[in-house]
């Protein structure tokens, strides 16, 4: 049951979008981020709509990966969009019954604000979708490392997240093994109230807790056997480069945003 | 041969932590590992094979006496990279040592934290890939091989460092009969081709008989030292110390001890099958 859960899923693949670098890919998330806050009319959600469809194209990511995304997060969406829908005032009048008004304002300002978290959730995925873990992490190191001068430790919070993405599976495949060992020895997971169930996860935990540790323990003894002396003169067997294609990628984010800002300008 | 590891007098005590006491593993320990020798250290559980192994690069380090490694110290701070370096070390459970998510990120570690440059990375990580025959997986992910393919993943990794010995550390403990196959074969093979010096600590007697040299371990102290075949011939001895015997040599002590005329070190199956045959034919 627990082989199910994915992090940071990624479909391999060849696509233009593959092929961008992971560091090109991590600042146009930005980009496209800033340029969704930034856009406030039916022009410039078109035109923010258009690029995130045109870039799921380009990466062939299937639609239906992308709905299935948004789903664990429709409670949050709904919330939201019911308190735009009652709490915005201005406009006509549509609806006065009860404790409940509803203004031609508050329907618009919804309508958006859950396009707006949809198309965040959307262009997160598309990077994730799009960049392996170890890309992502490599790029995150990179673009951060002029941090290493404020003494932020970049190399090793990115060598961190990389085991830590290495070990999922390990630890997910242990935490079956140990569910079954329990359930073999009479426990119950599946029965009871909340609390029951919670209290029935503490003979799981304790091993899964001990066994990380020594695992831990025996890996920073592996890695030391493998020479790792921290960050400090290491090289990498992929070196990140920009191409050409970067290049074109960063316009069009920049010329995205660009067109939002001029589009508010006008009031659009 | 020059010597390529030599433990002096060595004296080593785990420290003390709380209500335990300090506990002493090796006293005036003394012991040479030839360059180009394939060794298997054999001794019952807790008599100290491990923390001897752990001594050879430098990961634990002498409370008495002195290691040499390729004529460098131990203790030398300054040469610890190249004592590593040197020294590769393959662990009993192949989960815990590897450390990327994709085989061939894992076996370009090593020369990543050498400082090595991205195409030489490359030459190294491929034929260290081709060497344990693991070049068709390179891009796996490593949680997905079974534990003998693991196992061979962590050796390239080691190999990757162009090491000039290497000491495993019950390396086929955690595998089924097939992946131990795989693994012993890959090490005496990487031992007779490229000459790579070998150490490999090991629980079984069939694959302390591929090498050529026996080390027996015993409470901290060397038991008995030899070939195989003069080793396995001492079996009161050896179960004495708790020590199995491989099955060839066991049939043929009970026979011996039933009054045939048999020889005592016949190794392989096919050495004892003819020795019994020679010891039945009406010739004799």
């Amino acid at each position: 049951m627990l082989k199910d859960i994915t992090l940071g899923q990624f479909f391999p693949g060849k696509t233009v979008i593959h092929r961008l670098d992971p560091r090109t890919k991590l600042v146009l998330l930005v980009v496209y981020i800033v340029a969704l806050f930034l856009a406030r009319s039916f022009v410039s959600y078109g035109l923010m709509l258009a690029f995130l469809v045109a870039v799921t194209f380009m990466g062939r990511i299937p639609f239906k990966s992308m709905t299935r995304g948004l789903k664990p997060m429709l409670i949050f969406i709904l919330f939201t969009a019911a308190l735009n829908l009652f709490y915005t005032q201005g406009g006509t009048l549509l609806l006065d019954w009860w404790i409940f008004h509803i203004y031609s304002e508050g329907l618009k300002m919804a309508f958006f604000m859950v396009l707006r978290i949809m198309m965040l959730i959307c262009g997160t995925f598309l990077l994730t979708y799009t960049t392996s873990p170890i890309a992502l992490t490599d790029a995150l190191e990179h673009l951060l490392s002029p941090l290493k001068k404020l003494h932020v430790p970049v190399h090793e919070l990115a060598m961190m997240m990389s085991i830590a993405l290495r070990f999922i599976p390990t630890l997910i495949e242990e935490t079956d093994k140990i569910m079954s060992a329990q359930k073999a020895r009479g426990a119950d997971f599946e029965t009871g109230s909340l609390i029951r169930r919670a209290k029935a996860l503490i003979p799981i935990l304790v091993p899964l807790f001990v066994s990380a540790f020594r695992r831990a323990d025996e890996l920073a003894t592996a890695m030391e056997c493998r020479c790792y002396h921290g960050g400090e003169g290491r090289t990498r067997l992929k070196v990140l480069r920009y191409a050409p294609i970067d290049l074109a990628a960063f316009l069009a984010g920049f010329l995205l945003l660009a067109g939002v800002i001029v589009l508010r300008h006008f009031g659009l | 041969m020059s010597t390529i590891i030599r433990a002096e007098n060595l004296n080593f005590s785990y420290p003390a932590s709380g209500e335990r006491l300090a506990l002493p593993v090796f006293e005036n320990l003394n012991i040479e590992i030839e360059e180009g020798s394939f060794t298997a250290i054999i001794g019952p559980n807790g008599c100290g094979k491990s923390t001897l192994a752990k001594h050879f690069n430098a990961v634990l380090l002498p409370s008495g006496g002195k290691v040499w490694v390729a004529g460098l110290d131990t203790e030398d701070e300054d040469q610890l990279l190249e004592i590593r370096r040197q020294i590769g070390m393959v662990f009993q459970n192949p989960d815990n040592q590897i450390v990327a998510n994709v085989v061939e990120e894992d076996v370009a570690f090593a020369p990543e934290n050498l400082g090595v440059p991205s195409a030489e990375i490359r030459l190294r990580v491929d034929e260290a890939l081709r060497t344990v025959g693991m070049y068709e997986y390179r891009e796996h992910a490593p949680h997905l091989l079974s534990g003998g393919q693991k196992q061979r993943i962590a050796i390239a990794g080691v190999l990757a460092m162009q090491p000039r010995c290497i000491v495993l550390d019950e390396p086929t403990a955690m595998l089924d009969p097939r992946g131990r196959e795989e693994v012993i074969s890959t090490v005496a093979r990487l031992n007779r081709e490229q000459g790579i010096t070998v150490v490999l600590i090991t629980h079984h007697m069939n694959e302390a008989v591929e090498a050529d040299r026996v080390v027996v371990m015993h409470e901290g102290g060397i038991l008995t030292d030899g070939s195989p075949r003069e080793v396995f011939s001492k079996v009161k001895l050896l179960r004495q110390a708790g020590l199995d015997v491989p099955q060839t040599t066991e049939l043929l002590y009970e026979l011996r001890k039933a009054g045939w005329n048999v020889p005592i070190d016949a190794l392989t199956p096919a050495e004892c099958a003819e020795a019994i045959a020679d010891a039945l034919s009406p010739k004799r």
